[in-house]
């Protein structure tokens, strides 16, 4: 490109002001902030939704709601708080970090990378607005069927059921067209001399979750389509009575349903290596270990989905079998556990905010770890399914695994994106009151499983009352130090001691080579690596 | 903040249910079935696994954080893999206890639960049929021509705090499954409508009741007593409150149970060769109503707009019932009560009601709510049209 060219090029790349930049961009850090917001603000809806829920679990007896707003509101939380908060995060840190930690230019389809974050808000749009159209006589509300969907509940459902097909097909066009962008984009714009055992630990984690999504979303998206016309087109999928099977849709579900955890722990583990190299000041290890860890996790993933429906009846073979694969998974994590501690050992740890959150998310996920390998022995699960024991158990790999996670990430790079450290005092209050008040939440969910609590109910007996106020006080706390987050994040952006290039000192990779901020375009001229 | 956070503590702990039944259980409930009891040991043994993995994995990452830190002036070190055969050795060893831990350790007393837990059928002594249906079980005795259905005993003013929770609350019926001691029970389950999953906690058994389908489990009960339980999945606005209640009597005790049922359910079937007068229908039809058809239709028949139609001024039940031939009129009333609605929670009620239950509450339908068609349904036409 000569010089005049190249002028000519940024003359034309000046982006439209005010809200048409953000609606037409096609820079690959304005949409990961946008997934970033938009991850944050319904990580704040979902959160609330299941607040509501805590306060009506408080204590015995229906004080705050009926019990059909009760099921919306435990369906809608993890629907949002899945697809709309912790994939989203993943994809807005994929936008941002993999062009700069491979030294591309942008994402490989800019265009795509547009339409794939804009789906989001209609779907979100969708999935939450049955709960307005209620309140003006429209409807019975959102869907009431929790996020499994199962039939024939979802059968019988009313409407909200139909926003939410609409909604989840929304979502994983949106999932799909951001895998295949990130799978181009890794596979051909990588800086010269960065082969595939050089790429950055994300990247990987992330190219692992890409071909999950590409792999189960269409499962998910036909279940939900078989789901739509049986509800209204006369046909019998999922009902016996024409020939149909209603554990059909569980299958189709869970075969979506469980790579569904590792598409969400993946990047998280992807840069969980990273983090703790730069506060251990100490290369990563294990690097080739935990690359073939991830591909033999993400191939077992796709294969043990039956351990979600073990009551259902399935033949004892069916049982061994998903029973054995699913305590498999047990070895490529443990090596992956094996990594981060040896990564850790004999290094030159400091315990900032990134720090603590990834050791948090390393110890609490270890309890959801080795409670899902309880929860694989088909006959103990028998006790454990259905019960508070499974709601404590994924939280602990979701809430801890996953967004304890993403905090992490959110810390190691906040000063990357806005070019501000961000309040070191703020943020570890943030992550202590966390831990603390996650653990209050969660660890006496697991007594109320094994004394016999179901999930999803409304309303439980008196035998169980301790543990539910306990539970509920737990997550106001948790709920309100969020907004610490919140309160550091817009303080952040605002303004704050500048980074530096720099801001953590045991930082690697290309993306801390760059200004903090770093300019609109980045790596226009490719870096040659070593 | 430091003064008001103990503030705030006191008003919650305050706010906190003291109950005498309230306790703080930290395990299963004691199991009375070899199956629970098996399922107990297998939870505690892999418990203790967990937990010793737990404590020595994080003692080391402890150490770890501890030790080695910038702050001790810990130089970092630049390993990135094992070096030598030794190291080599180390780090496999995770990997083979992990493997060691789940296909022996665990494999093994896993494999045998699985497969005495799935051995429904070798030496059982009776069956007993399940079925759920929104939201209550129903109970049937093959062998002995008894069925019956068992729903929430709890009042709802309990549920809206209206009046104080009795002891049992939410985990009472008005009829309890009653099985005999030391006698091996297949349990065979079904549904009318949704997925409900019928589970006793002290029984270790718990499997889903799946429409159009029959799945199975069991249960030997080693002591007499009461032993309750809950529908665990998610069937509908009524999921919490259907409860599982099983009473255990000794041999003597239960075919003493039986006899009544039978001469119960014989004298049921008696009344439905005689006529009715209106009244007994009637009031009959007032207490099938509250029972099954309230929880839906409201106790005023006013429905919930949008998910239960309305039964006062319905055109359904304020429409023709029988055609003059006494054959039934397509979509109308005893039709829908008989038949149900397909994809609706309207269910085929002749499945779980007698002759004169749906005959009353027909009847009592026609007649109340500001309905006033003025006719009844007999016991004996709905006998006919079965």
């Amino acid at each position: 490109m000569t010089t005049g060219e190249l002028a000519l090029h940024q003359a034309h790349a000046v982006p439209p002001r005010g809200w048409l930049r953000w609606l037409t961009t096609t820079n690959h850090k304005d949409i990961g902030t946008m997934y970033l917001v938009f991850s944050l603000a319904m990580f704040f809806v979902g959160g609330l939704m299941i607040l509501l829920v805590r306060a009506e679990l408080f204590r015995p007896g229906l004080q705050l709601m009926e019990p059909e707003l009760f099921n919306q509101l435990i369906g809608v939380h993890a629907l949002v708080m899945i697809f709309m908060a912790l994939m989203p995060a993943a994809t807005g840190f994929a936008n941002w970090m993999i062009p700069l930690m491979i030294g591309a230019p942008d994402m490989a389809l800019p265009r795509l990378n547009n339409w794939s974050f804009w789906l989001l808000p209609p779907a979100a749009t969708l999935l939450l607005m049955p709960f307005v159209l209620a309140l003006f006589g429209v409807g019975t509300g959102a869907v009431g069927t929790g996020w499994t969907l199962y039939a024939p509940l979802s059968v019988q459902d009313g409407m909200g059921m139909d926003f939410a097909i609409f909604a989840i097909h929304l979502l994983g066009i949106s999932s799909v067209m951001g895998s295949i962008n990130i799978i181009v984009t890794i596979l051909n714009l990588r800086a010269p001399g960065m082969t595939l055992m050089k790429l950055p630990l994300f990247a990987w984690g992330w190219l692992l979750t890409a071909f999950m999504l590409v792999a189960v979303i269409p499962v998910l998206a036909g279940a939900v389509t078989m789901l739509l016309t049986d509800r209204h087109f006369g046909t019998h999928f999922f009902n016996a009575g024409g020939g149909g099977d209603p554990i059909l849709f569980q299958h189709l579900f869970w075969f979506f349903g469980h790579p569904e955890v590792y598409i969400v722990l993946f990047p998280v583990w992807g840069f969980t290596p990273h983090i703790l190299s730069a506060f251990a000041r100490k290369p990563v290890y294990g690097y080739r270990a935990q690359v073939y860890a991830f591909w033999v996790i993400g191939v077992l993933s796709v294969i043990v989905w039956g351990h979600h429906i073990m009551t259902s009846g399935l033949s004892t073979a069916g049982l061994l079998y998903f029973m054995y694969s699913t305590m498999a998974i047990s070895l490529p994590l443990s090596v992956l556990f094996f990594c981060w501690i040896a990564t850790l050992w004999r290094g030159a740890m400091t315990f900032e905010a990134p720090m603590l959150f990834a050791l948090g998310m390393i110890v609490l996920f270890g309890v959801g770890g080795l409670t899902g390998l309880v929860l694989a022995d088909a006959a103990a699960d028998a006790q454990y399914h259905h019960s508070y024991f499974v709601v404590a158990h994924f939280h602990y790999t979701l809430f801890a695994g996953g967004i304890m996670g993403i905090m992490a990430g959110a810390y190691f790079w906040l000063p990357k994106m806005t070019g501000h450290l961000y309040s070191e005092k703020l943020a570890q209050w943030h992550f202590w009151l966390t831990a603390v008040a996650f653990n209050l939440t969660f660890l006496p969910q697991f007594f109320l499983g094994l004394a016999g609590m179901p999930r999803r109910i409304p309303d439980y007996a008196l035998q169980f009352a301790d543990f539910n106020w306990v539970s509920s006080v737990g997550a106001f706390f948790l709920g309100a130090a969020q907004l610490l987050f919140l309160v550091n994040v817009v303080k952040c952006i605002r303004g704050g001691p500048p980074a530096g290039d720099k801001p953590w000192e045991g930082a690697q990779g290309l993306e801390w080579t760059l200004p903090s901020p770093p300019p609109r375009h980045t790596f226009q001229t490719r870096p040659v690596g070593e | 903040m430091s003064v008001k956070f103990p503030l705030l503590l006191a008003a919650l702990a305050a706010a906190a249910p003291h109950s005498a039944r309230a306790e703080w259980a930290w395990n299963f409930p004691a199991p009375v079935t070899p199956l629970a009891l098996d399922t107990l040991h297998v939870h505690n043994t892999f418990m203790a696994i967990a937990l010793a993995i737990f404590v020595v994995v994080f003692a080391i990452m402890l150490y770890s954080i501890f030790t080695h830190r910038k702050s001790r002036g810990m130089e970092p070190a630049t390993f990135t893999r094992p070096s030598t055969a030794a190291q080599v050795f180390w780090t496999t060893i995770p990997f083979l206890v992990f493997a060691f831990i789940d296909f022996i350790l665990m494999g093994i007393p896993a494999y045998h639960s699985v497969v005495v837990m799935e051995d429904t059928r070798s030496d059982a002594d009776m069956v007993v049929k399940v079925t759920g249906s929104q939201w209550k079980w129903q109970y049937e005795y093959p062998e002995e021509g008894i069925r019956f259905v068992s729903a929430l005993a709890t009042t709802p003013e309990q549920i809206a705090d209206r009046a104080a929770k009795g002891e049992h609350y939410l985990l009472e019926v008005d009829h309890p499954l009653v099985l005999p001691v030391g006698k091996k029970v297949r349990i065979l389950l079904t549904s009318t409508d949704v997925i409900h999953t019928w589970w006793v906690p002290q029984f270790g058994a718990k499997r889903d009741a799946i429409p159009g389908f029959i799945r199975e489990t069991w249960a030997r009960i080693e002591r007499p007593g009461t032993y309750r339980g809950q529908c665990a999945e998610l069937c509908g606005k009524g999921h919490g409150f259907m409860p599982v209640v099983v009473q255990a009597v000794a041999e003597p005790e239960y075919r003493l149970w039986v006899a009544r049922q039978k001469g119960e359910q014989a004298a049921q079937a008696a009344g439905a060769e005689r006529v009715w007068s209106r009244d007994e229908l009637m009031k009959q039809g007032e207490t099938v109503y509250g029972k099954v058809c309230a929880v839906c239709h409201q106790a005023q028949g006013q429905g919930i707009p949008g998910a239960f139609p309305a039964l006062a001024g319905s055109k359904v039940v304020n429409g023709p019932a029988l055609d003059r031939q006494g054959r039934l009129v397509k979509d109308g009333h005893l039709d829908r009560v008989m038949n149900g609605k397909p994809g609706t929670a309207m269910q085929a009620f002749k499945a779980t009601l007698s002759d004169s239950e749906i005959a009353g509450v027909v009847t009592y339908e026609r007649n109340s709510f500001g309905n006033k068609m003025g006719d009844a349904v007999q016991p004996a036409q709905v006998k006919a049209l079965r």
